[in-house]
C-alpha cells in the first residue's frame, strides 16, 4: 500500500485512468439509462414507475460507497499516515453527498406514484437523510480544518464514527417495519427478473465508474493545489 | 379510492435530475482538476 503513497507514482496511474473511467462510465450509464427509459418492460405491480429503479439504486449504492471510502481512507490515514489517504477521503465527500441527495430525490419521486407519498419517516429514508447530513458535516469540517490549518485527524475521526450509519441504512428494512421494500439483491442472490437485473447492474457499473473518475479528478486537483502552494512558499522563502 | 397518478412525469424528473447532476459533477470536477494542474505548472515555471 505504501508503494502508492508516492504522489508521482499516484499521478502516473491516475493521469491515464481518470478520462478512461469517466468516458467509459458515461457511455455505459447512457446505454443503461436509454434501456431503462425506453426498452425495459413495465413491472406488474408498479407499472412504468419502476424505471426509476435504474437511477435510484445506483445512487443509493454510491451514497453509501462514498462514505465507506471516507471511512477506509480515514482509517488508513489514522493508522498508517498515508499521505494520499487524506486526499482520497476529502475527494470522496462531495460526490458521495451528491449521490446521497440524488438517492433521496429519486426515491421521493418514486414514492409519490408508488406509495402515494413523497416522504415517510421510516428507518431507511431517515438513515439515508442522516447520511446526507453527515456528508455536509464532513465537508464543512474538512474545509474548516484546511482553512484554519488544523489537524486532518479530526475529520478522519468523524469519518470513522459516521461509518456506524452504513449498516443501519443497509439493515433498516430488515430491523424495522418500512414502506421501503426489502433488499432485492444480495451476494449471489437476486429476487429480480432478468430484464431489470442486467439493466440495473449495467447502470450501477456505469455510475460507479463515473464516481471513481470524479474521485480521481478531485484527488488530482487537491494534490495539484498542495504542490503549487508548497512551490510558491519555497520560492518566497528563497527570495 | 385514490386515483392513480401518471408515473411518466416522475420518471422523467428522476432521470433528468440524476443525469443532470452527474454531468455537472463530472464536468465541474474535471475543470477544477485541469485548472489546479495549470496553476501547479505555472508555479513551477515561476
Amino acid at each position: 500500500m505504501h508503494a502508492f503513497a508516492n504522489p508521482t507514482r499516484f499521478l502516473r496511474i491516475a493521469r491515464p485512468l481518470t478520462p478512461v473511467l469517466l468516458l467509459s462510465g458515461l457511455a455505459i450509464t447512457a446505454a443503461a439509462l436509454v434501456y431503462g427509459l425506453f426498452y425495459a418492460p413495465a413491472e406488474r405491480l408498479q407499472g412504468e414507475s419502476v424505471r426509476i429503479l435504474f437511477v435510484h439504486v445506483p445512487t443509493a449504492w454510491l451514497g453509501m460507497a462514498g462514505w465507506s471510502a471516507i471511512a477506509v481512507a480515514s482509517l488508513v490515514e489514522l493508522v498508517w499516515r498515508h499521505p494520499l489517504a487524506t486526499l482520497a477521503a476529502r475527494a470522496s465527500a462531495v460526490p458521495g453527498a451528491v449521490f446521497a441527495a440524488l438517492c433521496l430525490a429519486s426515491g421521493s419521486l418514486w414514492g409519490r406514484p408508488a406509495w402515494g407519498t413523497w416522504w415517510v419517516w421510516d428507518g431507511r429514508l431517515t438513515s439515508m437523510l442522516v447520511l446526507l447530513f453527515l456528508y455536509l458535516g464532513y465537508i464543512a469540517l474538512a474545509n474548516a480544518v484546511q482553512g484554519e490549518g488544523g489537524s486532518s485527524r479530526i475529520p478522519a475521526i468523524f469519518g470513522l464514527v459516521g461509518a456506524a450509519n452504513i449498516p443501519i441504512i443497509h439493515y433498516s428494512v430488515v430491523w424495522w417495519n418500512s414502506l421501503h421494500q426489502p433488499p432485492s439483491l444480495g451476494w449471489g442472490t437476486s429476487h429480480m427478473a432478468a430484464p431489470f437485473l442486467w439493466g440495473l447492474l449495467a447502470a450501477t457499473l456505469g455510475f460507479t465508474l463515473i464516481f471513481a473518475g470524479v474521485v480521481l479528478a478531485r484527488m488530482r486537483a487537491l494534490l495539484a493545489d498542495i504542490q503549487a502552494e508548497a512551490r510558491l512558499r519555497r520560492k518566497a522563502l528563497e527570495a | 379510492m385514490r386515483e392513480a397518478l401518471d408515473p411518466w412525469p416522475f420518471v422523467a424528473a428522476a432521470y433528468a435530475l440524476s443525469v443532470g447532476a452527474t454531468l455537472i459533477l463530472a464536468g465541474w470536477s474535471w475543470l477544477a482538476m485541469v485548472r489546479a494542474e495549470k496553476r501547479r505548472e505555472a508555479a513551477r515555471a515561476k
